[in-house]
């Protein structure tokens, strides 16, 4: 680990000014810098500020605070009744430890668990642009089958987040000139192309307020996911679903994916396949090879492919039959 | 000293009198309060407030090659940082148990995050920092990474096994036989992932070296230290009173043990080295992958007749030890003709060595998957094939068995179980998505009874303090010396104090090869006895029939109590145990049987274990609850061989990438059931006074096949690839039991 200066934070304003890479519970910058893959040289605490509260928007609708536990948030009774999945998918992961620490913010902002991004000595375009990419025809068993590029092929590893997309969440941030703007997430995290160090649409000194959920959305709630052991793993496939019945019909439904690409996953034209559809195998089918039209795999991780497939069909038919 | 040899097979003893009653009970962990408060200090932990330095190790970016230079120039520039050591003093990684020193660097790299050198620094953070300053230059060299490749094959040593056995002519019995069994298993490379990573303390007062370290077998290390540092060996104490977890790994001195005291003379301050768990996982030791052939010729009638194991195994260059696959082959199954062999592949990645059952815990993955699958063939049910297939004698050597209650194991196994109940074919029993299945395994473990010495002695107030340089690495030796001494001795628990891990002490077995508890449990029975003839000739009375009992010797109407006879003074004995005529003219082994219920989902592949249940005959059980809980930590390993673990090695670069606990996958508490472990009634009177033998290991010993032969009771799915990851069972799953779900 570099040494680093350390100032800690007292207001959202002082935060912006103070200049600095934020940290909030560590969990996965700490583990990230003792193996210098990251060199700040400024630290940020802002687990003082007041961003730990989960206020009510007036139009059914929460705003979570960026530091508000894991634990926390997946305990909260209105996500509980109201955003299912989103309490489902936080006690997939981690551990419990880990969820007393992890803040709602960092979450978001977690990085790929790559083995080879993890190892210094290893080329990576993640970690050193231009170095190149081990994972391709090496260990990428965890990795991206949806989205990836001939730089990179990680994937993003958060549960929370795929939860989130599925609820078409929204990151209000403060920028280091004081702007704020708001980011639906599914304009939040970037695929890989050539510049696969770039994860997201934060610039330099943004901190991310809160996160909105917009009013909750009835029907089936699911978070599947498909792991190497019962628990404290890392999606190696994951789906979120909502589903809400009409009749026989299938009304409204929202899908997000977790395992499969550099970030969660959600394509609106699964939806629009089964909205106004009478829920049928054949029709789970070809939505699921909708999704997989363009899946590639590089090896280790070819399975994810049928896993993915196979999965998703499966929630369907659950959330539909349970709706 | 007192010494008994084991030439005889043992009569009754105290033990089986059992006059004071504490023997076998499920005691307390002597230094449990200790341990649960926090207050047992570990390796790292000593020298608390004193003025020490730290180490962190620079590790090699390649694989394979030989060092042109180290330039230590900024790291030594960084405020804090005491001096960069490097060159060839420095270590490969652990050293193999029993080994007289580790293997040094000489300048060259032998795997990938080899140490290169060490930084000594007034802080860790700053060790730690300064490490990543040190430029390493290197002359890279191509390397050899995946055993499959064969690229150098060679002998192994005769550690830990003889590595070839071979009667009469297996291979035209086999062509003969009626059925012919012929399949390849493999198994990746472990981890064996303690709790506690290997750490040293290490002081130098410019005369003594002082050495506090997470290690199993402290009988060496002085030695080995005295190699690596030019101090006479018996100017090194060595300490490990508290040890959070081996399984092998620290069987060898680690690393870390001998770069503390290279730091601690170099600078003239305490060293303490904590090996990162990234060190841990590549400058330690781990288990070599293993590529089984298994044959096996079998009559219509289901009598196996010929049998062969055969073994491609690990390690890298200088490094005999290889993973005995074929351990248990050599005895458990029956066949006139037969061969056990093991191959070293050379390959330039961490060396391996001892992890958690060598050889059982890799080989019988293999062998009684192999057994499920002919009894299958045969139509018959695996616990009938076993039952067909008992040998009266050691099939290789026709020697008999000590004690063997393997089918005893089976059977009662099965009853409790309810194996009658399992489903009679593949993906006929079905819960919503699960598929259900039952399976079962026979565990062996090879019994061996080590030299081992300890020191008993009695204060005047009749106290009895156990010191040996035994080591105790979680599983319960503290305890269990405390109940054979105060068993032995007619005291209460509370009695007898029990130290531990210092070199100084009488020589010990050490913990390992699940010798530790009969080895120098035997000991501590030998110094009990002479004990026992000094009190009771001090009394004039017989030994052998003088009854003891909550401190005081009773001999016809008289009560005496040990201060009484000891009038102020204290008695010291040494009893010493060392292996006899009974390791050879009987074979001995611990026995067991695993029975396993599945779920299989057909949608994902995923298993999940419902039920494990563990039946074990290992001779006179010390302590319930420990030796319990040895097996429940067993049972908990086979699930990790059976579905998770797997220590992944890149065939391209040697890199070892999953190096840490996030991702090398052991079991956690949601992958573990309830777990049932049941302990036979069993005496062993050929393997040692204590008419015990070895349960460590035993209950990891074909516990992930119990779990595979249910995951294909449950699927119709056969590995033979371990582990059972769910994309292996995915690739195989008929695609109707999805379209039926
Ligand atoms: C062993 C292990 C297993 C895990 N398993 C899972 C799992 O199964 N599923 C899962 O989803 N996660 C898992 N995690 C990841 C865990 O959820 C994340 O580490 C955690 O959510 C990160 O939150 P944090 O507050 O600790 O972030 P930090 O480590 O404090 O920060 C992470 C990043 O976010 C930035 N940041 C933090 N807050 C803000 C803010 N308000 N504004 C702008 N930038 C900010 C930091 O600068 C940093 O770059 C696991 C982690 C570990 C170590
Ligand atoms: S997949 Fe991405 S993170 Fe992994 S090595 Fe390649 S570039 Fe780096």
């Amino acid at each position: 680990m570099r040494p680093f200066e350390y100032s800690r934070a007292s207001s959202v304003g002082e935060a912006r000014t103070l200049g600095g890479r934020f940290i909030a519970g560590g969990t996965n910058l700490l583990d990230l810098m003792k193996l210098e893959i990251e060199t700040p040289e400024k630290i940020v605490d802002i687990t003082r500020l007041p961003l730990n509260e989960i206020k009510e928007t007036g139009d059914g609708g929460l705003k979570i605070g960026a530091l508000v536990t894991n634990s926390v948030l997946a305990a909260d009774e209105r996500i509980r009744r109201d955003h299912e999945v989103l309490s489902r998918a936080l006690l997939a992961g981690a551990s419990g430890q880990l969820r007393n620490k992890a803040s709602t913010g960092g979450n978001l902002l977690q990085r790929t668990r790559c083995g080879y991004f993890y190892e210094t000595s290893q080329p990576c375009n993640k970690r050193e642009p231009g170095s190149g990419c081990a994972a391709i025809g090496g260990f990428n068993r965890i990795h991206a089958i949806l989205g990836a590029s001939t730089n990179c092929i990680a994937t993003h590893p958060s549960d929370m987040a795929v939860a989130m997309m599925a609820l078409d969440a929204v990151v209000e941030t403060e920028q280091a000139d004081g702007h704020n703007r708001e980011i639906p997430l599914r304009d939040f995290y970037r695929l890989p192309g050539d510049t696969p160090h770039i994860e997201n649409e934060l610039k330099d000194g943004e901190l991310i307020v809160n996160i909105r959920l917009p009013k909750p959305k009835a029907g089936y709630h699911v978070y599947r996911k498909v792991r190497d052991r019962a628990s404290y793993a890392f999606a190696l496939v994951s789906v979120a679903a909502i589903v809400k019945m009409d009749g026989s019909e299938i009304a409204e439904a929202s899908l997000a994916f977790g395992g499969l690409a550099h970030k969660p996953w959600r394509d609106p034209k699964l939806e629009a396949m089964l909205v106004g559809q009478t829920p049928k195998r054949k029709l789970f089918e070809d939505v699921a090879d909708a999704l997989l039209a363009d899946a590639q795999g590089q090896g280790e991780n070819d399975f994810k492919i049928p896993l993915a497939r196979r999965t998703l069909i499966s929630v369907l038919s659950e959330a539909t039959q349970g709706a | 000293m007192n010494k008994h040899v084991m030439d005889e097979a043992i009569g009754e003893t105290r033990l089986d009198r059992g006059t004071q009653g504490v023997i076998g009970k499920g005691a307390p962990r002597y230094e449990g309060k200790l341990k649960v408060s926090g207050t047992a200090p570990y390796a790292y932990e000593y020298l608390a407030g004193e003025d020490v330095a730290y180490g962190f190790i620079v590790p090699a970016s390649i694989a394979k090659g030989t060092i042109r230079s180290v330039d230590a120039t900024k790291a030594e520039a960084v405020p804090g940082v005491l001096t960069v050591i490097s060159g060839d003093r420095i270590v490969r990684a652990a050293s193999q148990p029993m080994a007289p020193a580790a293997q040094t660097i000489d300048g060259e790299v032998f795997h990938y995050n080899q140490p290169v050198a060490v930084v000594i620094a007034d802080r860790f953070e700053t060790a730690r920092h300064a490490a990543k300053l040190v430029k390493v230059d290197y002359d890279a060299k191509e390397g050899r990474f995946d055993i499959a490749a064969r690229t150098t094959v060679r002998e192994p040593a005769s550690m830990p096994m003889e590595p070839n056995q071979t009667r009469g002519d297996f291979e035209s019995a086999f062509a003969k036989a009626e059925i012919q069994y012929d399949q390849t298993f493999t198994t990746p490379s472990y981890q064996a992932a303690a709790m506690e990573p290997h750490a040293t303390t290490a002081k130098w007062d410019g005369e003594r070296l002082t050495v506090w370290t997470s290690h199993q077998l402290l009988e060496t290390a002085p030695g080995q230290l005295s190699k690596h540092t030019g101090v006479d060996a018996d100017k090194i104490t060595v300490h490990s009173p508290y040890i959070g977890g081996g399984f092998g790994s620290k069987l060898g001195l680690g690393p870390d043990a001998v770069m503390a005291c290279l730091g601690t003379i170099a600078t003239g301050k305490p060293v303490k080295i904590a090996l990162t768990r990234q060190n841990v996982f590549q400058a330690t030791s781990r288990r070599g992958e293993t590529v089984q052939r298994v044959r096996i010729g079998v009559t219509k009638a289901g009598k196996i007749t010929c049998f062969a194991h055969e073994t491609d195994t690990t390690n890298s260059p200088g490094n005999g030890f290889f993973e005995p696959s074929g351990i248990s082959s050599v005895f458990l199954y029956p066949g006139e003709d037969r061969i056990v062999s093991h191959n070293i592949v050379e390959t330039d990645v961490l060396m391996a060595s001892a992890c958690r059952a060598p050889g059982e815990a890799t080989g019988m993955l293999a062998t009684e998957g192999a057994l499920d699958e002919i009894a299958e063939q045969l139509g018959l049910d695996p616990v009938e094939f076993r039952r067909m297939n008992e040998p009266e004698v050691n099939p290789q050597t026709d020697t008999p068995f000590s004690s063997r209650r393997l089918i005893d194991c089976i059977e009662e196994g099965a009853r409790r179980f309810g194996w009658s109940d399992r489903p009679k074919t593949p993906g006929s029993r079905r819960e919503g998505e699960w598929l259900i299945g039952m399976g079962m395994a026979s565990a062996s473990r090879k019994n061996d009874l080590m030299e081992s010495s300890a020191e008993i002695e009695m204060s005047p107030d009749g106290r009895a303090t156990v010191r040996t340089g035994m080591t105790d690495i979680g599983t319960g030796t503290y305890t269990i010396l405390q109940q054979i001494a105060a068993e032995m001795l007619g005291l209460p628990l509370d009695m007898v104090d029990v130290e531990l891990g210092d070199s100084r002490f009488a020589p010990s077995s050490g913990s390992g090869g699940s010798w530790g508890a009969n080895s120098a449990g035997s000991s501590v029975y030998v110094a009990s006895l002479a004990l026992i003839r000094e009190l009771a000739s001090r009394i004039d009375a017989d030994a052998e029939t003088l009854t003891l009992k909550d401190g005081h010797a009773i001999s016809g109407n008289r009560q005496i109590p040990f201060a009484d006879i000891l009038k102020g003074e204290a008695i010291s004995v040494t009893g010493k145990i060392e292996p006899g005529k009974q390791a050879e003219e009987t074979h001995q082994a611990s026995y067991g049987a695993h029975f396993c219920e599945v779920a299989v989902n057909v949608v994902t592949g995923e298993t999940r274990i419902r039920r494990l249940l563990t039946v074990g005959a290992a001779g006179r059980i010390l302590n319930e609850k420990t030796a319990t809980s040895q097996c429940y930590g067993g049972q908990i390993w086979g699930i990790g061989y059976a579905l998770e673990e797997d220590l992944v090695i890149d065939k391209r670069n040697g890199l070892i990438v999953n190096h840490d606990l996030a991702e090398y996958h052991v079991p956690v508490h949601a992958d573990v059931p309830q777990l049932d472990v049941v302990l036979l009634e069993d005496r062993d009177p050929h393997a040692s006074p204590l008419a015990g033998k070895g349960i460590g290991e035993l209950a990891i010993a074909g516990v992930g096949a119990a779990i595979t032969n249910a995951i294909y009771n449950a699927c119709g799915v056969r590995i033979r690839d371990y582990p059972a990851t769910l994309d292996k069972i995915l690739a195989e799953l008929p695609d109707d039991y999805l379209t039926a779900a």
